[in-house]
């Protein structure tokens, strides 16, 4: 996700702990780090949530304002997720406009939250094909640890799981909360030399080869993935992301209740 | 500024919306060292506007044709998050952001010890989080804060805050309704060892007296926000300092 | 470097606030307004002899000339290697300054980007411009062992009074250490006692402000890598 010179002691010292099963940070392979959320933080949104995992932290919140539909589907509530990785969060990021990294993080959020079908865009129609419900999402990276994907991830949907639809503000009725259907949920994992590790530290992604980030939904049906990084990985390991996936989803499903 | 509204903003006993009296400021809160990867950082609220700032540097000037080869410049970049206001803000800078970063930039500009640093770039990162009338000096509160957390050289610290015009009053620290519906809006910052301005903006319409008056206002609330800077910053280390002592126990 | 280690009532001062009013002269990060001196920087306020200065309790290191450091390469040129050294400006370390005869253009076969390396500060010139030399006693690229960095201010901690914490770090732990006047450490010795001195040191960055730091980190080693001398005695 950045490009930042790590020693040769340090990556050595990584990848030789992980060849016996053991990260830097004493965690296991499959172990997240501490996750804290903070929902409602910000009044001036609809919907917010800070969440830190580890020493990453993302705040995201929620815009619902009236506005048109698309033509090809009048009676749906439209739902747009961005990310920024704004230079406060580390050295390596820059101010501008997003950049491929950013818009990534933001489509894999996105595509977690509107393929679960979290949000029920039907009740967000106003008036069949004048006036809907249009819901921004808009996450920013404060401080960048590694493993933006989840902590995005948890941002985005804890907010969302708070918004409120601000009917009174708009004289479209009374203000009520935004309908969930369920509470998507991604698990990503590196591969550090030979070891799939799950919630990667900045350190781990800098050595990993590839990422893969799986969301599951309250069933544990997959929702959505993405592979990333120049790597590869194999049909097995495919297999323990999935299964990992499952159960870990499951366990951040009760931290966030 | 200049809205009209039949919405009272100061009573007869001159008591405001939010229950404060003329010269009374909002809750101000002030922690300093909130985020791991920025050198320095701050997170400031005044009333309802939440403020991280963080600093990175002194470090390699990037653009390099930005470099000064006698001092470091002061690159502050001043960003409202989308959801911070009413109505969503589109992302990325505008003409608004990219002003108060200058003046922001310019009023650190005078405390930083810039000389010791030829070339390097000292980088503020101010973030608005929710936007209640008076960013801009919550954010210049924070940045200074956090340019003392990051351990850079610097004379002093540089509180802000506005004075301004509400129902024909001379107020301190103008809400969101009264900036809205008032009649002026005067944002000052200050070196306090000196009492020199270094941030000063005007907008409205104001007699000479009731001027004098927001900008003595500002001065003297200008040392109250610097105390808690102050004590922010010193709350840290004997937070810390306890903390160490106390593991051992 | 005695003067840096000195140990004072720790009051904490931040910049601005008046360290003197009563003709004390400014020491380092002072500077006098109107007979008084002020902070320059937040810190620990430090009295020596007529002087009152700050240390600083954060920032970035600054190189001085004599600094031995540890840096690692982060770019190359035909005639050079770029070093990180934890300060605000990259260190070229040019070929003439290191132990090999290295032909124009031939660079990455000697150091390569992420290498480690022991280097000497020769001089820091008026516009802050470095340069480091590897051409002197024990100066080297380094391998293997542990990594660590903390902020340069907390070095004098580790070394203590008279090199009294990294005699005991060493001693106890059984490692050579080596520190960087710019922060980083490095550590060689046995897996797990190299554990050991590396979270010894976390533990000191953690409470450089702690009272009795040299016990309670010798404590800590000692209930980390039990002496087998000790079990005999204790059996006996």
């Amino acid at each position: 996700m950045s490009n930042e010179i790590m020693s040769d002691i340090r990556r050595d010292h990584i990848l030789n702990l992980l060849k016996d099963g053991k990260r830097i940070d004493g965690r296991g392979s499959g172990e997240f780090r501490k996750i804290e959320v903070v929902t409602n933080c910000i009044e001036s949104a609809d919907g917010s949530a800070r969440v830190k995992i580890g020493k990453t932290e993302v705040i995201a919140g929620v815009k619902i304002i009236p506005g048109t539909p698309f033509p090809d589907t009048p009676n749906l509530g439209v739902l747009t997720t961005g990310a920024e990785l704004i230079p406060m969060a580390h050295p390596s990021f820059e101010s501008g406009p997003p950049g491929e990294d950013a818009i990534e993080l933001a489509r894999v959020v996105d595509r977690g939250i509107r393929e679960s079908g979290m949000v029920d865009a039907e009740a967000l129609c106003i008036t069949p094909g004048e006036e809907v419900w249009m819901c921004f999402v808009d996450i920013y990276a404060l401080d960048h640890d590694g493993n933006l994907f989840d902590a995005s991830n948890l941002a985005a949907v804890c907010a969302l799981r708070t918004a409120v639809i601000p009917g009174e503000q708009y004289g479209k009725g009374e203000n009520r909360p935004l309908p969930i259907t369920c509470t998507p949920v991604s698990v990503t994992e590196a591969k550090v030399g030979n070891t799939l590790i799950v919630d990667p530290n900045f350190d781990e992604e800098q050595i990993s080869t590839a990422r893969l980030t799986v969301t599951t939904d309250d069933n544990g049906n997959f929702r959505a993935m993405q592979k990333g990084g120049m790597g590869s990985i194999t049909l097995d390991e495919l297999s323990l992301c999935l299964d990992r996936a499952v159960e870990k989803g499951a366990e951040i499903r009760k931290i966030i209740g | 500024m200049s809205g009209h509204t039949d919405m009272v903003l100061v009573d007869e006993n001159g008591m405001r919306i939010d229950g404060r009296t003329a010269e009374e400021h909002r809750n101000i809160k002030i922690e300093a060292g909130v985020l791991s990867n920025a050198d320095g950082s701050a997170y400031v609220e005044i009333g309802k506007n939440k403020v991280l700032a963080a600093v990175y540097g002194p470090r390699e000037c990037h653009p390099r044709h930005l470099q000064n080869p006698s001092k470091a410049i002061i690159q502050c970049k001043y960003n409202m998050q989308a959801f911070s206001v009413s109505d969503r803000k589109r992302p990325g800078p505008d003409r608004r952001s990219v002003e108060i970063s200058k003046i922001i930039s310019e009023a650190l500009e005078k405390v930083v010890l810039t000389e010791l640093y030829p070339r390097a770039s000292i980088d503020v990162y101010i973030e608005i989080l929710q936007a209640n009338a008076g960013t801009r000096c919550a954010g210049l509160t924070a940045a200074s804060v956090a340019l003392a957390d990051a351990g850079i050289p610097m004379r002093d610290i540089v509180p802000a805050i506005a004075a301004g015009k509400a129902d024909g009053h001379v107020l301190l620290d103008l809400n969101k309704e009264e900036d809205n519906y008032g009649q002026a809006d005067v944002p000052v910052a200050i070196v306090p060892s000196t009492d020199e301005i270094v941030l000063l903006q005007m907008d409205g319409n104001m007699t000479r007296e009731e001027f004098d008056r927001a900008v003595k206002m500002a001065v003297g609330a200008c040392h109250e926000v610097y105390e808690l800077q102050k004590d922010a910053l010193k709350r840290r280390y004997s937070a810390n300092a306890k903390e160490a002592d106390g593991d051992e126990q | 470097m005695e003067r840096r280690n000195a140990r004072q009532t720790r009051e904490i001062v931040v910049p601005g606030d008046v360290l003197d009013n009563s003709g004390m002269k400014p020491g380092e990060n002072a500077y006098v307004l109107d007979g008084r001196v002020h902070a320059g920087v937040m810190g620990v306020r430090n009295v020596f002899q007529n002087t009152v200065g700050v240390i600083p309790l954060r920032g970035h290191y600054m190189p001085v000339s004599g600094d031995t450091v540890i840096g690692v390469i982060i770019d190359i040129g035909p005639s050079n290697w770029t070093v990180d050294i934890s300060a605000p400006y990259p260190a070229p370390l040019h070929v003439n300054e290191v132990p090999w005869k290295v032909e124009f253009g031939d660079t990455s076969r000697y150091l390569d980007i992420g290498n480690v390396v022991l280097l000497k500060v020769l001089s820091v010139d008026e516009n802050k411009k470095i340069s480091v030399t590897m051409k002197d006693s024990g100066l080297r690229r380094i391998e293997g062992g542990r990594l660590v960095s903390i902020p340069y201010s907390k070095v004098s901690r580790i070394i203590g009074k008279s090199g009294s914490m990294i005699t005991m770090l060493k001693n106890t732990t059984d490692c050579r250490i080596f520190v960087g006047q710019n922060g980083r450490i490095w550590i060689d010795g046995e897996e797990e006692n190299m554990d050991a001195a590396a979270d010894a040191i976390k533990m000191i960055e953690a409470q450089a402000q702690a009272s009795n730091l040299t016990d309670k980190v010798r404590a800590f080693i000692e209930n980390r890598l039990p002496r087998e001398e000790d079990d005999f005695e204790e059996e006996d």
